[in-house]
């Protein structure tokens, strides 16, 4: 299986963004995701500084993929969106249907990313006759769904033909808003919202009022407070014939998840554990694999 | 515009055309719609009865399949198309692409309306939906700004539904898994959200406590107006504040700005709630009926009248309203 670096979800300064991709040329990931999925307004990189970024670091024999927004709403983020999908010239990641739409008309061949509602094989199948070549599960789905799914491309004949990622470890992108919740922490409003998310590099957590670890909010858009791991479920991914794991950047932490990963990948016996954690924001989840509520955490087989 | 109301019970669908609705959704009763309640929505026979009940009173009678099937229930929405055009609805409300492919291949006749559930806000998503499937009109999330929706009515290639009152879900709808995350059903794979088998009340010494598959959503001291404890709705702590950190129990109510949706081209007002009463869906349907008559005979001069909006605040969600994302400022 191949290993890919999702693209960042948070809004870091551009010498952070620089600095990790420095360290991703270096590191055991196949696959490299690129570009702004959550908001317009975050800018230390701008589309082409995007592209220009992909062209420096194709050098290195890694894929590069540029994703794009998962909520467009504006004329002028549907344009911006236009040219990319005109100019990239690199494979693209559709995370709303205004990319599919965008990128099927110019018969280029895309990536659907886990925003983009895919449920059953007959919506990848009408997918894959407008162009789609690779597509990420919605994170709520579970393995017997994938199993199917899998099992039923093969019977269409198209099993061959597409590529199935996983989105395998970080915060599960969960929901998208109007709202921006950072801003609204902080009693800011949306249309002035001064960049905030740039001091959380890995979002703001929510906690219950018994304080529990809840969601994680990132901008628009709300995440799991808890990480997803599936690590210890690597050998049933890979039997199942997942083709890539995708990993979500973090603050700290993203290069040892992909060693640890690559080391399952060259065979290491057991990959380990779930380790539980005294920080409640560490805490791993894995329930939506195995068809519980998606924030439990089950060691159980793999 | 046409004012287009929910029904989840054949007395409900009464409800609605007898108080002036020009179309009325309703779903099955199977997960295959978005509101998949105990003891909601209608077997195949009650769905005849409310086709013969709006037919022959002129209204029309629209048909939610819109949430999303996996492989191992795949049938089920396969044969709610086919019961749907067997039916003779006049649109079929769908969001997942396989079931639009199926309804398309199978009966291009039908005429389909893409669900809200299908979350496109924006004029290429539209596009890509109707050069695909033929869809006629979309219904758009509650993310959009006034202003957008304008810009979005000037190019759409189809006609667009917007919400006008009722519960206000505050993510793009058919792009949230709040739920599942939390209690393993959610409204894309199971009609349902924040679901009552999970919901738990209890009196602490703390206050009265609503918790969600045992997370704990708010608490409430003695006189707070303890609502349901929809996820999105509760009060959480971020950074040591204590607040409705992504929404506060509100409804939408865009009442006041039937003019200008109007002017914008809207083709439809869709009014939330199949989960209602048929007295909720007579009330609100009622004052809505009258402000869209209002509007036709008054044109610019139309002002929304106190006592509709007191109406309507009646039954909204702990009595609060809101334009929601219709406002920038909500945002």
């Amino acid at each position: 299986m191949q290993l890919s670096l999702g693209p960042i979800l948070y809004y870091w300064p551009r010498q952070r963004i620089d600095d990790f991709y420095q360290q991703a040329l270096h590191s055991p990931a196949d696959i490299v995701y690129l570009g702004e999925t959550v908001c317009p307004k975050r800018r230390e990189l701008r589309p082409q500084d995007w592209l220009e970024l992909a062209v420096s670091l194709a050098e290195a024999g890694k894929q590069l993929v540029l994703s794009t927004l998962a909520l467009i709403e504006s004329r002028a983020d549907l344009a911006t969106l236009r040219k990319l999908c005109e100019h990239s010239g690199c494979l693209m990641e559709a995370n709303d249907m205004a990319a599919v739409e965008l990128l099927s008309e110019r018969r280029l061949p895309f990536v659907a990313g886990p925003a983009i509602n895919i449920y059953n094989a007959r919506s990848l199948r009408q997918l894959h006759r407008a162009g789609l070549m690779r597509w990420v599960m919605p994170v709520e789905l579970n393995r017997e769904t994938l199993r199917d799914i899998l099992e039923e491309l093969r019977q269409l004949g198209i099993g061959e033909q597409l590529e199935t990622e996983v989105f395998c470890h970080g915060h599960l992108p969960l929901a998208y808003s109007a709202r921006c919740f950072t801003a609204r922490a902080l009693n800011l409003a949306k249309d002035d919202c001064r960049l905030s998310c740039l001091d959380y590099p890995d979002g703001l957590p929510l906690y219950t009022r018994d304080n529990r670890i809840l969601f994680n909010l990132n901008g628009i858009q709300t995440q799991s407070g808890r990480v997803y791991n599936l690590l210890p479920a690597y050998r049933e991914l890979e039997e199942m014939g997942v083709d890539i794991l995708r990993i979500s950047p973090a603050a700290s932490g993203t290069f040892e998840t992909l060693a640890q990963f690559d080391r399952a990948r060259n065979g290491a016996t057991a990959p380990p554990p779930l380790i539980a954690s005294d920080r409640p924001d560490e805490e791993f989840c894995n329930g939506y694999w195995y068809g519980n509520p998606g924030m439990d955490s089950f060691a159980g087989e793999s | 515009m046409e004012l287009v109301c929910p029904a989840g019970s054949l007395p409900a669908l009464k409800a609605a055309v007898d108080n002036g609705a020009d179309a009325v959704y309703i779903g099955f009763r199977d997960a295959t719609n978005a509101r998949h309640f105990a003891g909601l929505n209608f077997n195949d026979g009650k769905a005849r009865q409310a086709l013969e009940y709006a037919r022959s009173r002129g209204v029309r009678l629209f048909v939610a399949i819109n949430t999303y099937p996996q492989p191992h229930n795949w049938p089920a929405w396969q044969t709610a198309v086919d019961q749907g055009v067997a039916l003779g609805a006049d649109a079929l409300i769908v969001a997942d692409l396989g079931v639009l492919d199926y309804a398309r291949e199978h009966h291009p006749q039908q005429p389909l309306h893409l669900s809200v559930q299908g979350s496109a806000t924006n004029a290429a998503a539209l596009s890509y939906y109707w050069r695909h499937f033929g869809i006629r009109r979309a219904v758009l999330p509650r993310v959009l700004s006034l202003d957008q929706v304008r810009q979005l009515a000037a190019i759409s290639p189809v006609d667009l539904e917007v919400f006008g009152f009722g519960s206000l879900c505050i993510m793009a709808e058919g792009r949230c898994h709040l739920s599942s995350y939390v209690t393993a059903e959610s409204p894309n794979t199971c009609g349902a959200c924040s679901p009552a088998s999970a919901v738990r009340w209890q009196e602490t010494s703390a206050g009265r406590e609503s918790r969600l598959n045992g997370v704990l959503i708010d608490r409430f001291k003695a006189g707070e107006n303890a609502g349901y404890p929809t996820l999105c709705k509760g009060r959480f702590n971020v950074s040591d504040n204590i607040y409705h950190a992504l929404e506060e129990p509100t409804s939408l109510n865009t009442l006041a700005l039937i003019p200008q949706l109007a002017e914008i081209g809207i083709a439809a007002i869709k009014i939330e709630g199949r989960q209602r009463s048929p007295a909720y869906v007579a009330q609100v349907v009622r004052v809505w009926r009258e402000a869209l008559d209002h509007y036709r005979d008054a044109g610019a001069a139309f002002s929304p009248k106190r006592e509709w909006q007191d109406a309507l605040a009646r039954v909204s969600e702990g009595s609060q309203t809101t334009f929601g994302a219709y406002a920038r400022p909500w945002q």
